[in-house]
């Protein structure tokens, strides 16, 4: 079973930058912590923490070979997100699509000399 | 339809865009007239907007009241800081949840295409961390923010 999964958590990973870069990275295939550390001037440590705050929101996953630990996204919570985010944008779409219905049945404005930039 | 777009900018910003068949005034006026937002600023099907104040001048105040009709509503406030017709609001808002939101500072332009509108709202959050909260927990009716896509927030924050 999946943990449970918190959408809140999961936007609160996001808000930090370095974290937002190790995801788009994941998002290009597996890494362990070692090749994840390398691009960033960060302590292998300091990159742990940042990974640890991504699975807690369940993001982020990884497996056990030997010592390593490879690391890759989640796929649902990236998609729970996504399916949120999607709802959003929906309810966002929806406010413009009653507009294009507002501004239909508007009188067209008079064009006048000078209103133009 | 036209399709809107969103997009988070840096680590601050949320970008909307969208296009609208009708020109610069309508649209702009279908945002700081009353009785036009009332009628399309409402986000998921079942909400109203019962109390719409708007006083559209610079340092003039709004308020927007929202209801499911089933007891659950919100609002905000906000004030003006710069109205340009038909070109470009900017305004500062904050969402009582009921607490206050930390202020997002938005400037909209209006800007003619063809026989239409592209309209540009950008949104500045004061920091990273109120945009993720924004973008988690705002929006129940569908408002100012957020959507943003995937690929938008996982824009690596190094080269």
């Amino acid at each position: 079973m999946h943990s449970h999964l918190s959408l809140d958590a999961a936007f609160s990973a996001l808000a930090d930058p370095t974290r937002r870069a190790i995801l788009a990275r994941l998002a290009t295939g597996e890494s362990t912590v070692n090749e994840l550390a390398e691009p960033f001037e960060m302590s292998q440590p300091a990159i742990s923490q940042h990974l640890k705050v991504l699975e807690d929101a369940g993001l982020v996953t990884h497996r056990v070979e030997g010592t390593k630990r490879p690391r890759r996204l989640a796929k649902p919570g990236i998609e729970a997100m996504d399916q949120w985010l999607a709802m959003l944008r929906k309810a966002l779409e929806a406010n413009y699509d009653r507009l294009d219905a507002v501004l239909a049945g508007m009188e067209k404005p008079k064009r006048k000399g000078g209103t133009k930039r | 339809m036209s399709k809107m777009t969103l997009k988070t900018e840096g680590d601050t910003h949320v970008v909307v865009t969208r296009r609208f068949a009708a020109p610069p005034e309508s649209v702009y006026r279908a945002h700081i007239d009353p009785e036009l937002i009332q009628k399309w600023l409402l986000g998921p099907e079942g909400w109203t907007m019962p109390v719409c104040i708007n006083e559209a001048k610079p340092g003039g105040k709004f308020r927007y009241e929202w209801s499911n009709g089933k007891g659950q509503g919100f609002f905000i406030t906000g004030e003006y800081l710069e109205l340009e017709p038909y070109n470009r609001t900017v305004h500062v808002e904050r969402m009582f949840l009921p607490d206050p939101t930390p202020d997002n500072h938005v400037e909209t332009r209006f800007e003619p295409d063809g026989t239409g509108t592209l309209m540009t709202m950008r949104m500045t959050l004061p920091d990273a961390r109120t945009r993720a909260a924004m973008l988690a927990t705002g929006m129940e009716g569908g408002m100012e923010a957020s959507y943003v896509r995937l690929e938008g927030l996982l824009q690596p924050a190094v080269a």
